[in-house]
């Protein structure tokens, strides 16, 4: 009977063979980070009842629960929807959108990442692709969820903008930059474009709001931290609409779904043509 | 920022202990004063500056002025808001 198991099959509904012959550890589904008190409970009866009492936390805001049986994953996964929890996928696919609580609860937070994650999720969530592709989004430049480590990262940051006629110089914003985009002179606040890297850090420690910001979107592409290690890099400038956003989103995974040989991650795509075809198709879906 | 001396009515010095113990006792010695009183902190440059300015904006309170101490320490005035 064993023989008749398709575990590649198995592998794209979460669930992933151990070394003890027999039994799996199943993969979750946990959009941006967050369960409801009863997913948990849920997800703690099934690991006492069908596993071993324990779970995994995975580096990517996940949970498995390992030592499954083969033959009691359906039982299992009737268990956990009854609980509002879904299994989650492996293999070639969008996997796990990640997300940090960013704005809504994290006082640096300059985007809502859990709407956007389950919107990511619904758009994408699934999707079969030549490889894996991963979605992270982070609220802020602290970077708490690694955008750049991602195929596609998100990150939260404002368009900045100056008033002058409500500073009162007080210095806190010059002391509160990281990047040493601003100086006073002549009793005024000084702003050096080249250097700011839109964290907002002004706006959210002026007294005064003589800094306003408007919240956007710096999206990098190509991005892996596995056996092979790369930063995912900007392609166009902060993104200040949802709309723009998605088109550009989507002008990413189209792109690798064209071009990418099967089993092959977006980095080695974009090392194996060169990034200029990307930049052409993200570039035009960035101006509409 | 000029050195010009500004008013207060309480003085603390965190430069003598680290995050997160720079904002807990800032805030120790705010809660000590009324509203529309104004509190100078002297602190460390670094993340104390970066982040205790804004820490107070937080909480309600209200910053006049940070002064470089030219000696790798600042100090901020801050008054103490009403719902603070």
């Amino acid at each position: 009977m064993a023989d008749e198991i398709n575990y590649a099959e198995l592998k794209k509904g979460g669930y992933m063979k151990q070394k003890q012959k027999g039994y799996g550890s199943l993969r979750l589904k946990v959009v941006g980070g967050n369960l409801t008190a009863e997913n948990i409970k849920t997800v703690s009866e099934v690991a006492e009842k069908y596993g071993q009492g324990y779970v995994h936390m995975t580096s990517r805001q996940g949970i498995e629960i390992p030592f499954i049986k083969v033959e009691q994953l359906a039982e299992v996964k009737e268990a956990l929807i009854k609980g509002g929890v879904e299994a989650g996928v492996c293999g070639p696919r969008v996997r796990t959108v990640t997300a940090c609580q960013g704005s809504e609860i994290c006082p640096s937070g300059c985007i809502d990442t859990y709407t956007l994650a389950k919107e990511l999720d619904e758009r994408y969530f699934g999707r079969e692709l030549p490889h894996k592709f991963k979605f992270g989004v982070t609220g802020c430049q602290n970077n708490c969820l690694k955008a750049e480590e991602n195929d596609v990262g998100i990150k939260g940051g404002m368009d900045i903008e100056y008033r002058e006629d409500l500073c009162f110089s007080c210095g806190v914003c010059i002391k509160a930059c990281r990047s040493g985009a601003l100086s006073l002179a002549d009793g005024k606040v000084v702003l050096d474009p080249a250097k700011c890297n839109n964290c907002a850090r002004c706006v959210k420690s002026c007294p005064a709001d003589a800094w306003t910001g408007t919240p956007g979107y710096i999206v990098s592409f190509g991005g892996t931290f596995g056996n092979f290690v790369y930063k995912g890099e900007e392609i166009v400038p902060l993104i200040k609409d949802k709309e723009t956003l998605f088109r550009v989103t989507d002008a990413a995974i189209e792109y690798f779904e064209e071009n990418a040989k099967p089993g092959e991650r977006f980095r080695k795509t974009l090392e194996r043509l060169g990034t200029e075809g990307l930049t052409e198709k993200v570039n035009a879906a960035y101006k509409g | 920022m000029s050195q010009t001396e500004l008013e207060f009515d309480e003085f603390v010095d965190i430069t003598d202990v680290v995050c997160p113990i720079t904002f807990v006792k800032a805030k120790v010695a705010i809660d000590e004063l009324d509203a529309g009183q104004v509190l100078a902190i002297r602190m460390n440059d670094g993340e104390p500056v970066q982040n205790v300015p804004r820490s107070f904006k937080d909480e309600g309170h209200k910053i006049i002025k940070l002064t470089d101490g030219e000696d790798g320490t600042y100090t901020l005035y801050v008054k103490k808001g009403e719902e603070a």
